[in-house]
């Protein structure tokens, strides 16, 4: 553990069964910071939040809190807060009363809870709806009311599983704007799950990028947008036309291609994004199979002997027909190096 | 022609459920002596009198302590085996799910005669115990299901939400579970009042001197005495059935769980 991890993760392996759902997952949180678990559906987000949370027992490995291993205790002593997916909220109590939940069972005096209370209500701005029960609101409030929850009891971490999931878009930007500007407000530490690029990128200081158990790579937004380590990376971040590299070639389903420079030795891959493909130049040609216009831009897919390619161009060039076969190339100073394929 | 049939069969229907009743009602309002419909005059006397038979007041106190008091002990039971049941993987649980709904597959008659002849007479038990039992006993399995219903509708995300804010797991139940399934419990109880008042077989092996349910009495009166009392007695019963249904429908929305 360095000296600047609040919340470290060694070795955590959790198992339903025989099936591993987390494997040897290793992770150093500094205090304050804010983390996104990014990973498709299955990847084992959840199970890793709710080992954290204390909801799970690990089969294997340590969790240590602010200098406390606390692998072993009981998930109403740990003081992490967790709002669920589904906000969990109390539906025979008010929100009022939601959010005095668990400031009431630590003995505090009426006058002390009262004050965090209306305070953490109205950091949430529901000030007016104190009196409702959780029924009566919309799901944007209900996630609100799941926050202020959770964030009245300072916790040392707090973990979003999915917050904004059940959000429309137009919400959803706003409640990340309110999860940012609270976390910033507090300096709580967090850890959010999603498996919205977008979002992760958009909102955390480090993202984990996580596939079947296993942590794939971390990094700083820019760091994984830019330098995805692998192909899965890559292809989760939006390099649509990822290749291995075989003897300083391409390899590709129509057999090995060489570029016109020199391709870096130490890659095990080599991926473009549909925005480094040069259209209509190079050495490589293609049929168009579709077109789609996205606003901006107009992305073509083609078929090639280097497999499907995606590419994409200003919408305001003129437009190719499908069928047309069009010149394209991969420039190597588009491209993004991968450490490992596969 | 698709309209008229269907109103018949609905026609029919309520015939035959509220025919009975009706018939009950019109014979304890009769002035004659025996029991008969269409009543031979109309009074009153016959509902009179059914509170003063003095075996009618002490089998009816008889039932009801087996129907309040069974049912308050299944449910004591049945909520935290419906609890377990239904949110852990218990390693007998789909076993004890089958168990605790067989009895309602089991005759009561069979139930009656097994826990006289292998309960009563062998440990000489007392009756009323037995018969306590034994109503306690038929009902549980209406309080797990009832009760069970309940807690799957309950998401257990919200005992978890508990728990991180710092309740202990029991705390948790008793914080935010029960208030939350109150009315699947209440419908339970009312379930297994009605089940346990109504509950003939059973009571008819476990009955003696001094010791019987208020069905039994009312079987037995009619074997020696054919007046109207009787019917008397059913009507009020009747009617307290559906007095207690209509307030648990009005407040519970009791037919969610039924
Ligand atoms: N209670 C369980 N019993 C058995 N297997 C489980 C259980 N919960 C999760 N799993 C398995 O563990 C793996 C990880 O699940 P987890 O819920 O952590 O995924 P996730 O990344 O949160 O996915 P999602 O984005 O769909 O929520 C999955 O393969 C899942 O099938
Ligand atoms: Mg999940």
């Amino acid at each position: 553990m360095s000296d600047r991890a609040f919340l470290s993760l060694e070795n955590l392996t959790l198992s339903y069964g025989n099936s591993i759902a987390v494997d040897k997952f290793n992770l150093d949180i500094r205090k304050g910071e804010l983390v996104a678990f990014l990973g498709p559906s299955g990847c084992g987000k959840t199970t890793t939040m709710r080992s954290i949370a204390g909801l799970l027992t690990p089969t294997a490995g340590r969790i240590t809190l602010d200098g406390t291993d606390i692998t072993r205790v009981s998930a109403n002593k740990r003081n992490v807060g967790l709002v669920f997916q589904s906000y969990a909220l109390f539906p025979h109590l008010t929100v009022y009363e939601n959010v005095a939940f668990g400031l009431r069972l630590k003995r505090m005096s009426d006058a002390d809870i009262d004050a965090r209370v209306t305070a953490g209500i109205k950091s949430v701005g529901l000030s007016a709806l104190s009196g409702r029960k959780p029924t009566e609101l919309s799901g944007g409030q209900q996630q609100r009311v799941a926050l202020a929850r959770s964030m009245v009891m300072e916790p040392k971490v707090l973990l979003l599983d999915e917050p904004l999931s059940n959000l429309d878009a137009r919400l959803r930007v706003e409640m990340r704007a309110e999860l940012q500007r609270v976390q910033k407000e507090t300096g709580v530490t967090m850890i959010f799950v999603t498996h919205d690029q977008a979002e992760a990128l958009s909102l955390a200081d480090r993202i984990v990028v996580m596939r079947e158990g296993l942590i794939e790579q971390v990094g700083t937004p820019e760091e994984i947008y830019n330098n995805p380590a692998s192909s899965f990376v890559a292809d989760f971040v939006g390099f649509e036309n990822v290749f291995a590299l075989r003897g300083g070639k391409l390899a590709t389903p129509g057999g090995a291609v060489a570029l016109a420079e020199a391709l870096p030795g130490d890659a095990a891959g080599l991926a473009w994004r549909p925005s480094g493909v040069a259209l209509e130049t190079g050495p490589f040609k293609g049929t168009v199979k579709s077109v789609s216009f996205t606003g901006n831009l107009r992305e073509y897919l083609l078929e090639t002997p280097l497999g499907p390619i995606t590419a994409e161009v200003g919408a305001a060039l003129p437009v190719h027909a499908l069928g047309a076969e069009l010149a394209f190339d991969l420039p190597l100073k588009a491209a993004a190096p991968l450490q490992r394929f596969a | 022609m698709n309209r008229t049939l269907s109103t018949l069969i609905l026609a029919a229907l309520l015939v035959f459920l509220i025919g009975p009743f009706l018939i009950i009602v019109g014979a304890s309002l009769s002035a004659g002596d025996t029991l008969a419909f269409p009543p031979q005059g109309l009074s009153l006397k016959w509902i009179a009198k059914v509170f003063t038979v003095e075996s009618f007041r002490d089998s009816f106190i008889m039932s009801m302590i087996l129907a309040v008091g069974g049912t308050f002990v299944a449910l004591l039971l049945g909520v935290p085996a419906a609890y377990a049941l239904s949110r852990y993987k218990l390693p007998f649980g789909e076993i004890v799910n089958t168990i605790v709904t067989l009895p309602i597959i089991v005759p009561g008659i069979i139930v009656g005669l097994a826990l006289l002849r292998y309960l009563v007479v062998p440990f000489s038990f007392s009756i009323g115990v037995a018969l306590f039992l034994a109503h306690t006993a038929l009902v549980l399995p209406y309080t797990v299901r009832v009760v069970s219903s309940s807690f799957n509708n309950l998401r257990s995300d919200m005992e978890e939400a508990a728990v991180l804010l710092g309740a202990t797991r029991l705390g948790a139940f008793f914080k935010v579970v029960l208030p939350n399934i109150q009315s699947g419990i209440l419908a339970a109880f009312i379930l297994g009042f009605v089940t346990s008042f109504n509950q003939v077989p059973v009571s008819l092996f476990l009955s003696g001197p001094g010791v019987r349910t208020l069905p039994i009495d009312m079987l037995s009166y009619m074997e020696t005495t054919y007046d109207p009392s009787v019917a008397a007695l059913s009507a009020l019963l009747a009617l307290m059935s559906i007095g207690i249904v209509f307030l648990a429908e009005r407040f519970l929305g009791f037919s969610r769980y039924v």
